[in-house]
Order: structure tokens, then C-alpha cells, then sequence
């Protein structure tokens, strides 16, 4: 392909979810309800084809990255901001997954949403999402990933006030945009110092002045410097945290789970929140520079990916278990950046991203199926009514628990691999975590998976009498996502591990003493060799401990949970309020912002400034006129008195 | 043939056609007034299409001069020109103005005719004050614009008007003094009122500290600046609908304009000493302000103080070059901070402008700006709540509308002159968001609260066209800032080597 053709197809692929979304939002009462998925459908469809054809391009056949600007947003003194793309191995593979599974979603959707009132601005906003994603994705410098950035944002704070009747989905919303814009903060000075220290925006020449900065120091405060690469890498990585929703900005994405359960899939789980992983592997070449960096990265990983896996014990809505283990999932991809193993990362990015959506999306089967039930604790021996669903969850599950050979073995085990072996600070507590989080992430989803499917029935009579298999729309993109979650990990692996013929190619950079793949791959033979020899690796062990035990708690002896919750009461209550940082935030941040704006606003712009400064200087004129006034008498003698009491002062002045 | 009295026309055309509706118009005949004043408001409009067509945008200099004797006595002219910093104000008065008198149509029920009249009248004197290139011809258009938007709080505004109306004209007269004061002093160094004479000008630091003072009194006051600032609440949330778009999307503007037609060129040495003093007091804008606006149970009021907070960044960016080039002495370098300034300024016109029409809109049908009164406004108003998300993103920043361009520019030169201003800056990202959407949440989202909500009529017509008009702007400058920049680019230029030149 010429690099004409590439810039026209770029243009094409974001063009047309675009083109889609105004469509169907502005003009949606026109064109009615099957008008508005359509014509969606067939923007993300367009998107994804196209995907795939540069996808087959960079990837397969290997052609070396294309970059090109379409055209210049703003120009101001030596600072030139552009709106390009940068396609290279990352970008046309990230492309591929996203399209894909908002493809899936569209098409679910119209099973799911089909009695809503909105449904045309439902898919409007889907689309917006995509093409948002995309410009994020195939970016070639900062300005434009943040726009994609906060983009998506918007999207995902429409989606999750979709229903925007619901007091719960509006304080949801809010709280997804403010957690976000505190992680869009440290993002936009991350961009700020970036473009101070390399005079540039674009990724390429900002990677190619980075190794001059290695010595740079920039002063913090009047008496603090640190090196510049150190600041940018932590500012960028707050920003991640917020998007990616690390340990203590992760607040926002349980309550995302207010919106649609197509939403959850597409943007809470497949696709946005990976968005601060894909960024900070894309700035690979500045974060590789700062192991401080890479210690804080791998350290706030691994304690997201436990703890907050944790909290997925002990939840009772089917969605909040796989949002609780989506945090954990991310977590996981963190550690792994942190461990400069950014191609492991990325790789559990890709295979979470079906696993996931799938997991989603058969929920939101299930919930379709229940009416609109989320309690698991009133589900229960699901599997005979609906099949499909029951065995895509399945396969869903033992992903997401790291069996052999499913997809997120692959990935997973890589990354425990690739933490084991990580050599910077942080590393040995960070092994700990995501090797526990192994258990814990089994124990979780196949307690959820036994609740929901297995177990008595717990529901209704009235119930049971609608409840059945869910239409073709819903369960065709179950099975169609259920196809990677199988098979995606034993075809990336090797690529991924290759030192020849590396799937990422140059995209990444490493610096050698940091390559623990590397090393990694020095001991591998093959997808075959890495599934036969899962049964002697401690996580393979933990993971399928996590499967027994709630076999054992939920379908063998029911009684035992709350007896183990009666035991471990504290350890419970402590899971049950998610550590505390809800409370501490709405006290804290919330009240305490509240009181200090009252306080201001009464205190020192009404009071101070406003009765006194302002309203006081007027008064002070009258008053000094009041007094004045008194002065003029009109009393011919006083006057007279005045002004020999003056003349007397003037004359003792003269003479002193 | 037409460029020679372009800037003429564009004063005279708005301020004859207002006195032709006070003449004629009645209010039993209200159409006809509002169709006299949507002629002479399009005609305005399309004068400005030659006025951006024949600007060259690669030279500094005045442009569509027209320079004739006024008052010979006293060496006074009428003497106008435009450059690219006052020229996009020119296209942005004349606009806004069109919007007013959309939005008129179905706001204003009382005296029509003198309403439109006030707005057309405005529009010629706030023109005129952009073009003036006389220090006389700009004071005498700069207080005669006080007159209509007094008497527009005074007439149509709310409960509390006069207070509201005599606070402002107060506030703005008592700075304006000192201005004249330091005109006639710059007059009589150099006995001539024309304001570039002024430029080259030298000046003892004292002197230059005085003037600095002088002219910063009246355009603090403007901006307005922090502790100044009180009186801006009051007049939006008194004014009429009109009347608060004018205010935040032109009258404010005056003051930044002011600091870059008098206080950089003609006082440099000064602006370079203060320049701290006027950073700190933007960021006691940005971030103080901010945190005062989320505790506003009013909205006009809300939107008010988020007026002042945004204004912040414009005069951040103005004084921030001073401490740019003391760190890296690279003019290049300190550019983006001023135009982003500038871009604030335009941007900062559309969507605030467009949040007080909003507001108006729903003023009229519900007679309440009290946050508490609303609630679900989006079920009853769908077309009206999506828009008004358009306005409240750019509000919040969002990359892609025009609220973004500015403080993204401004933010990323402020890490350059310092961290901790770029920090709290930056901190405009969190408090904005809070204070705007809190504020739509409870406005626009949940149930319908009453039945006064319920039975609220979505916009059309008029209102739709001037809210849409508004919103593309909005977009269109999010997308593509450079349609904008490019006309900032050689005055900018010319402008910071003026800013930078010592005089002493």
C-alpha cells in the first residue's frame, strides 16, 4: 500500500463511526429506530474492516510505521500542533480489538436495548465512543491523544447517566468525570513539561529527544529538583491511573456499572479503561528512563490487582463482580508495565479485552434473562435454562482464572512471570500480590459463575415462566468473542516472546537491563511446552485452588459462607465498605470542598470583599458626608470662629 | 472602494439603525421593530465578511485606517484602524450582537423597540472602542457604552436591578477616572492623542509605575480581577438575558484588550515588575474564584463566577510572557501563552454568552435561576439539554471545543515559567468540572421535580437558531483554532517586541 492509500483509509476508519454517530443522534427521530443501528452498525462495521486490512499490513506482512499529519490544528511561535497518524504495530493491533468488540456490542445491543426509550442516542453515543477510541489509538502526538482521551471520557460520563431519570446513574457520571479529570490533571502537565523540555508534541521527535534528557533536572519547588523524565513518567502515569483506574483514583469505575451492561463491556472493561495501559506503553521510550517511575507503576499494579480483587468476593450484583475483577485485570496489565515487560501487558490488554466483554455481555444475558436482576443471590441454576450463555460465561470464567490453554493463561502467566523476574524496587512485594490475585481471581468468578448457574433456584415462579435463551442478536456475539478467549493466547504467545520476528516490533523499547522477556524468552519452547508445563507452576495451583473452594463453599456445603463471614467479621466488613475509600473521599473531598467554597463564598467574597471593601467604601463616604454635613451649620459664628481658629494654627506654624 | 469606510460602516450602521427604531418603533408594532433590528444586525454582519476577507493577516500593522480632524484645538481625531488583536473583536461584537437579538424575540415582551435600540447602539460604541486609535475617540466610546448596558440592567432586569446597575456603573466610572488621567499625562509628553504615538514613548519607571496603575484600575476592573470583581455577579444575575450576554462575551473583553493596547506597549518596564502581581492575582481567579463558584445556588450566578475564573487564564497569559522570557529568552517560547490568552478571550464569548442565553431561556418560562427550582429538565427539553452539554463541556475544558484551546495554550506556558502556577492552573481542570456538571446534574438530570418543569417547552425557532449558531462556533473553533490564530500571529509578534523593549 502507498502511504497515500494508508492516510486515505486512516481518515475512513475514523471518519465513518463518526459519520455514524451524528447521524443517528441529530437525525434519529427521522430515521427511526432500525435506521439508528444501521447506520452505526455499518460506521463501526466500515471501521473494523478497514482495521483489519492495516492490521494485515503492519502486522502480518510487517511494513514499517506510517506517519502523517492530517492537518495542522494550531500553530503558535515555535510550537506546531497537528492532528495525525501514527500506525504501527501497537496502534493497528489496538485498532483491531477496539473496533471489534464495539462492533460486537453494537450488534448486542440492539438485542438488549430493544425497549428503550433512547435507543437511537444510545447508539449515537456508542459510535462517538468508537471513533473517540480510534483518534486516541491511532494519534501520532500528545494534543490529539488527549483530545481522544478526554473524549472518551465524555462518552463514558453520557453512558454511564444513560438513564438519566436514576439518581444513582447521575452521581455515578459525575464521579466518573471528576475521578477521571484528577488523573487528566497530572496528564496535561505530563503534556505541559514534554513540550517544554522537547519543544514538541509529536511522538517522534519527542522519543528522539528523551535520551538527551536523562540528566535534566527541573526544580519542583524553589529547593527540590528532580530529574524531568522522573516527572513526566509519574505525571503520566496519574493520568493513566485515573483512565485505568489504579489504586486511589479506581473509585469511579464500580459505580460506572449505573450505565447499560453493553456499556460496561465496550467501554468499561474492553476498551477505555485499557486506554492507560496502551498509553504508557506507547511512551515506553520515556518511562523506561525512570525506574522510580517503573517502581511506583509495578507497586500500584500489583496492590490494585489484589486488593481490589478482593473486594469481588464479597459482592452480590453479578456486574460488580466482573467491574471488581476488571480493576484487577488492569491492575495485572500495570504491574507488568511496571516490570518493563510492556509487550506482556499489552498482551493481557488484548485477550482481557474478549475474555471481558464476554463476561459482560454474558451477564447482561443473564440479567436480560432475570428482567433485569442483578442479585446473584436470587438467580441460581441458570444453566438449564439458557445454555449459550452458561457455556460462553464458562469459557469467560476459566480465561479470566488463567487455565491452560485458554487465552488468559497466556497472558497472565506471562506477566507473573515477567513480575517474578523483575529485578527494581517493588518487585518481590509485587510478586506476592498477582501471585495471591491468581487464587483470588478464581475464587471470585467461579463463585459468581456457581451462584448464577449452578446452586438451587432461588427465583420466582413468574420468573421462571419468561425466563429462556436469550435472541441471536445477544448470544451470536457471545460465541463470537468466545472464539478469542479460547484460542487468541496460544497464537500471541510466541510472537510476543519472538526476539526475531517480535509482534510489537520496534514499537516498544526496553532498555536491555530491564528486559525481562527477554530472559523469559530464553526458556520458552513453544505454546505446546508452556500448557504441559502449567502443572508445575505454583499459579497454575492457586488457580485452580480458586475454583474448588467455592465448589466446596457454594454447590457442596452452602452453609459454610456465612459461617466463614461470622469468623472473619472484621475482614468482611472491611471488604464490604471497599477499604473505606468511598467514605473517606465523600468526607474528605466532597464535604470538604463544599464546606471550603460556603466558607469562601460567605466568609471572604461576601463579607470581606464584598460588604466591606466595596459596599464599606460606600458607606464610609456617607458617613464622612453624615459628618460633614454637621459642619455646615449655616450659623454665621461658627463659620467665623473657624476661621480664626485657622488663621491662629497658620500663624503658630509661621512662626514655629 | 468599500475598505476605505469599512470601519465607519460598521460603528455607524448599528448606532443609526438603533436610533431609527427608537424614532419609529412602537410596541404595537413589535415585529417590525425586531425586524429592523435582524436587518441591521445581518447587515453588520455581512460588513465583516470584506472586513476578514481583505485583512492581511502577515502584517502588523493598522489596517482600514481612516483618519480625519475631530477637534483641531486639541490635536483630536477620529482616527480608526484595526490589527489582528482587535480585529477578530470587531467579527466577535458584531455577532453576539445578532445573537442578542435572536434571543430577544421571545425573551422581551416591554418596550421592544428600546431594548433593540440599546443592544444596536452598544454594538456601533463597542465597535468603535476596538477601531479607536484616538486616545479621545476611544475614552468617549468606552464610557458611552456604559450608558445602554446601565440603562439595559436598569429597565429590563430583575428584582434587584438598581442596586445591581448603580454598583456597576460605579465600579467601571471610578477606574475609567484614572485612565483619563493618564491619557492627558501621555498627551501632554507628547501633545498628540493618537495611541500609537504613545509606543515609542520613554518613561521613568516611576512614571511608567503610575500609568501601569492607572490603566490598570479601569480594565481590572473590566476583566475583572480579583478583589474587583464583586460587582460581576450582581449585574448577570440582574441583567437581562441580553444584557449578560453582552457583559461576558464583550464587555469583559474590554479589559484584557486594554492591557494589550496601553499597559504592554506603553509601560513595559512596568508590566515587567508587576507581572508577578498580575499572575498571582489571575490565579487567585483561577483557583479561588473556581472554589467560590461551586458554592452558587444561583445559576446565572454560577455561570458568573466561572466567567471570572476563566477570565483568569486570559490575563495569566498575558503577563506569564514577562517570566517566559526571563527563563528562556526565546521570544518563540512565550508567544503561545499570549494568544492562547487572546483565544481564551474569543472562546470564553461563545460558551459563557451562550450558557446566559441558555438561562435566560429557561428564566422565561419557569421565572426562577435558583438551582433547587429545577431537576429533570432534559426529559421536557431534550434539544435544549443536549446544546446546553455542548456549552457546559467547552466550560469544562474538553479538548475539541473551544473552551479547551486557551487554557490548554496558557497551561502549557505556564510549566514553563513556573510548576506551581501551571499546578493550580491546572487545577481548572477538576474545580470546573465539579462546579458545571454538579450544576447540570442537579438542573437537567433526574426526575421531573414539579409540575412547572414538566410542563417547560422545548427551544425552537429563533432560540434554537441562535443557540445552534453559537454551538457551531464553539466547534468550530475546538477543531480548528489555527482559523483563529492566524490572525494573532504578526500583531502578537509585533505586540511582544513592543512588551519586551525597555523604555527607560
Amino acid at each position: 500500500m502507498t502511504t497515500t492509500q494508508i492516510h486515505l483509509l486512516c481518515i475512513l476508519i475514523v471518519m465513518a463511526p463518526l459519520v455514524g454517530s451524528i447521524i443517528a443522534g441529530i437525525f434519529g427521530r427521522k430515521i427511526g429506530r432500525s435506521g439508528g443501528h444501521w447506520v452505526t452498525i455499518l460506521g463501526v462495521g466500515i471501521a473494523c474492516v478497514l482495521s483489519c486490512i492495516l492490521f494485515y499490513h503492519f502486522v502480518i506482512l510487517g511494513a514499517k510505521p506510517y506517519n502523517g499529519n492530517f492537518y495542522t490544528w494550531g500553530i503558535s511561535g515555535r510550537f506546531n500542533f497537528a492532528i495525525g497518524f501514527l500506525i504501527d504495530r501497537l496502534s493497528a493491533s489496538m485498532m483491531v480489538v477496539v473496533t471489534f468488540v464495539s462492533l460486537m456490542v453494537h450488534i448486542y445491543s440492539i438485542g438488549y436495548m430493544a425497549d428503550d426509550d433512547g435507543y437511537q442516542r444510545f447508539f449515537s453515543y456508542m459510535s462517538l465512543f468508537t471513533f473517540a477510541m480510534l483518534m486516541l489509538v491511532m494519534a501520532n502526538n500528545f494534543l490529539q491523544v488527549y483530545f481522544g482521551w478526554e473524549g472518551v471520557g465524555l462518552v463514558s460520563y453520557l453512558l454511564i447517566g444513560f438513564w438519566f431519570n436514576r439518581d444513582s446513574a447521575n452521581f455515578g457520571s459525575l464521579k466518573a468525570f471528576l475521578a477521571n479529570r484528577v488523573g487528566d490533571f497530572g496528564f496535561l502537565l505530563a503534556i505541559a513539561a514534554i513540550i517544554d523540555y522537547t519543544g514538541s508534541l509529536d511522538y517522534q521527535q519527542v522519543f528522539a529527544a528523551v535520551p538527551q534528557l536523562a540528566n535534566t533536572t527541573m526544580a519542583v519547588t524553589a529547593h527540590t529538583q528532580w530529574s524531568v523524565l522522573t516527572v513526566i513518567s509519574i505525571l503520566l502515569f496519574i493520568g493513566a491511573m485515573g483512565k485505568s483506574a489504579q489504586m486511589p483514583l479506581h473509585v469511579w469505575l464500580p459505580e460506572s456499572m449505573e450505565g447499560p451492561t453493553p456499556i460496561s463491556a465496550l467501554i468499561h472493561a474492553a476498551t477505555m479503561v485499557t486506554a492507560g495501559v496502551f498509553l504508557i506503553a506507547r511512551v515506553s521510550p520515556i518511562v523506561e528512563y525512570s525506574t522510580t517511575a517503573l517502581s511506583v507503576i509495578i507497586v500500584i499494579g500489583s496492590t490494585s490487582a489484589l486488593f481490589t480483587g478482593l473486594i469481588a468476593i464479597v459482592q452480590h450484583d453479578i456486574k460488580r463482580v466482573v467491574a471488581y475483577s476488571t480493576l484487577s485485570q488492569l491492575g495485572y496489565m500495570v504491574a507488568a508495565l511496571g516490570a518493563s515487560a510492556f509487550a506482556a501487558g499489552m498482551f493481557h490488554l488484548f485477550t482481557h479485552a474478549f475474555f471481558k466483554a464476554l463476561l459482560f455481555l454474558a451477564a447482561g444475558s443473564v440479567i436480560i434473562g432475570m428482567h433485569h436482576e442483578q442479585d446473584m443471590r436470587k438467580m441460581g441454576g441458570l444453566w438449564r435454562y439458557m445454555p449459550i450463555t452458561y457455556v460462553t460465561f464458562l469459557i469467560g470464567a476459566l480465561s479470566l482464572s488463567a487455565i491452560p490453554p485458554f487465552s488468559g493463561f497466556y497472558s497472565k502467566d506471562l506477566i507473573i512471570d515477567a513480575v517474578h523476574h523483575s529485578t527494581i524496587p517493588g518487585a518481590g512485594y509485587a510478586y506476592y500480590c498477582v501471585l495471591f490475585g491468581g487464587f483470588v481471581t478464581a475464587l471470585y468468578i467461579f463463585r459468581a459463575f456457581f451462584m448464577t448457574f449452578h446452586t438451587k433456584e432461588k427465583f420466582t415462579p413468574q420468573v421462571r415462566k419468561h425466563l429462556r435463551e436469550s435472541p441471536l442478536v445477544v448470544t451470536v456475539p457471545l460465541v463470537l468473542l468466545a472464539i478469542p478467549s479460547i484460542f487468541l493466547g496460544m497464537y500471541l504467545i510466541t510472537p510476543i516472546l519472538s526476539q526475531t520476528q517480535n509482534f510489537f516490533g520496534q514499537t516498544i523499547t526496553v532498555k536491555p537491563s530491564l528486559n525481562v522477556l527477554g530472559e523469559i524468552a530464553t526458556h520458552y519452547h513453544g505454546a505446546f511446552a508452556k500448557f504441559y508445563d502449567a502443572v508445575f507452576t505454583l499459579p497454575f495451583w492457586f488457580a485452580i485452588a480458586g475454583i474448588i473452594v467455592p465448589f466446596v463453599c457454594y454447590v457442596l456445603v452452602p452453609s459454610l459462607p456465612s459461617i466463614i463471614t461470622r469468623y472473619f467479621a472484621w475482614i468482611y466488613r472491611i471488604l464490604v465498605n471497599k477499604y473505606g475509600f468511598d467514605d473517606f473521599n465523600q468526607i474528605f473531598f466532597v464535604h470538604g470542598t463544599r464546606k471550603l467554597a460556603n466558607s469562601f463564598y460567605k466568609f471572604s467574597d461576601q463579607k470581606l470583599v464584598d460588604d466591606w471593601m466595596v459596599n464599606g467604601s460606600g458607606r464610609f463616604i456617607n458617613w464622612v458626608s453624615k459628618n460633614a454635613r454637621k459642619l455646615q451649620t449655616g450659623y454665621l459664628f461658627h463659620y467665623a470662629f473657624a476661621m480664626i481658629l485657622g488663621l491662629l494654627i497658620f500663624m503658630l506654624y509661621l512662626l514655629v | 472602494m468599500l475598505t476605505n469606510e469599512l470601519l465607519s460602516l460598521l460603528i455607524w450602521v448599528p448606532i443609526v439603525g438603533g436610533i431609527f427604531i427608537l424614532m419609529f418603533g412602537s410596541d404595537k408594532n413589535v415585529t417590525q421593530a425586531r425586524v429592523m433590528a435582524l436587518i441591521t444586525s445581518l447587515i453588520s454582519l455581512v460588513l465583516c465578511i470584506p472586513l476578514y476577507a481583505h485583512f492581511n493577516i502577515d502584517s502588523y500593522q493598522m489596517q482600514f485606517v481612516e483618519n480625519v480632524m475631530w477637534i483641531q484645538a486639541y490635536n483630536v481625531h477620529y482616527h480608526l484602524g484595526v490589527d489582528g488583536i482587535s480585529m477578530p473583536f470587531v467579527i466577535l461584537t458584531t455577532f453576539t450582537t445578532l445573537v442578542v437579538v435572536l434571543t430577544s424575540w421571545n425573551a422581551i415582551k416591554t418596550k421592544v423597540s428600546q431594548y433593540l435600540a440599546a443592544f444596536l447602539i452598544m454594538q456601533g460604541m463597542m465597535i468603535g472602542m476596538f477601531c479607536a486609535l484616538d486616545s479621545i475617540l476611544f475614552y468617549v466610546f468606552w464610557e458611552g457604552m456604559l450608558i445602554p448596558i446601565y440603562i439595559s440592567i436598569g429597565v429590563w432586569g430583575s428584582a434587584n436591578r438598581s442596586y445591581a446597575s448603580i454598583k456597576f456603573f460605579l465600579f467601571t466610572f471610578a477606574g475609567s477616572a484614572l485612565m483619563l488621567i493618564a491619557l492627558l499625562y501621555l498627551y501632554f509628553k507628547t501633545g498628540s492623542f493618537y495611541i500609537l504615538d504613545y509606543y515609542p514613548l520613554k518613561l521613568s519607571m516611576h512614571e511608567q509605575v503610575l500609568i501601569f496603575i492607572a490603566f490598570l484600575a479601569a480594565f481590572a476592573v473590566k476583566v475583572p480581577m480579583w478583589p474587583l470583581h464583586t460587582w460581576l455577579p450582581d449585574a448577570h444575575t440582574e441583567a437581562p438575558a441580553g444584557g449578560s450576554v453582552v457583559l461576558a462575551a464583550l464587555m469583559l473583553k474590554m479589559g484584557v484588550y486594554g492591557f494589550l493596547r496601553f499597559n504592554l506597549p506603553i509601560t513595559p518596564d512596568a508590566s515587567h515588575s508587576l507581572a508577578w502581581l498580575m499572575i498571582v492575582l489571575s490565579i487567585i481567579a483561577i483557583f479561588y474564584i473556581a472554589i467560590v463558584a461551586i458554592a452558587q445556588t444561583d445559576m446565572k450566578r454560577l455561570i458568573a463566577y466561572s466567567s471570572v475564573a476563566h477570565m483568569g487564564f486570559a490575563t495569566l497569559g498575558t503577563f506569564l510572557i514577562y517570566i517566559i522570557l526571563a527563563n528562556t529568552g526565546n521570544y518563540a517560547d512565550a508567544y503561545m501563552s499570549l494568544e492562547g490568552g487572546m483565544v481564551q478571550m474569543i472562546s470564553h464569548a461563545f460558551s459563557t454568552g451562550a450558557m446566559f442565553v441558555a438561562i435566560g431561556m429557561l428564566y422565561d418560562q419557569l421565572h426562577s435561576r435558583m438551582i433547587k427550582d429545577f431537576g429533570g429538565v432534559a426529559n421536557s427539553m431534550p434539544v435544549f439539554a443536549a446544546l446546553f452539554m455542548l456549552f457546559a463541556m467547552s466550560n469544562v475544558g474538553l479538548p475539541g471545543t473551544s473552551g479547551f484551546v486557551g487554557e490548554f495554550m496558557v497551561i502549557l506556558s505556564a510549566f514553563k515559567a513556573n510548576f506551581i502556577v501551571a499546578f493550580f492552573a491546572a487545577t481548572t481542570l477538576i474545580f470546573a468540572a465539579a462546579y458545571t456538571l454538579w450544576m447540570y446534574k442537579r438542573v437537567f438530570f433526574g426526575a421531573i421535580v414539579n409540575d412547572r418543569v414538566a410542563a417547560l417547552k422545548d427551544i425552537r425557532g429563533f432560540d434554537l437558531w441562535a443557540l445552534s449558531l453559537l454551538g457551531l462556533m464553539v466547534l468550530v473553533i475546538g477543531i480548528y483554532p489555527e482559523g483563529l490564530l492566524r490572525l494573532f500571529h504578526a500583531s502578537v509578534g509585533h505586540l511582544m517586541q513592543l512588551a519586551t523593549t525597555t523604555k527607560i
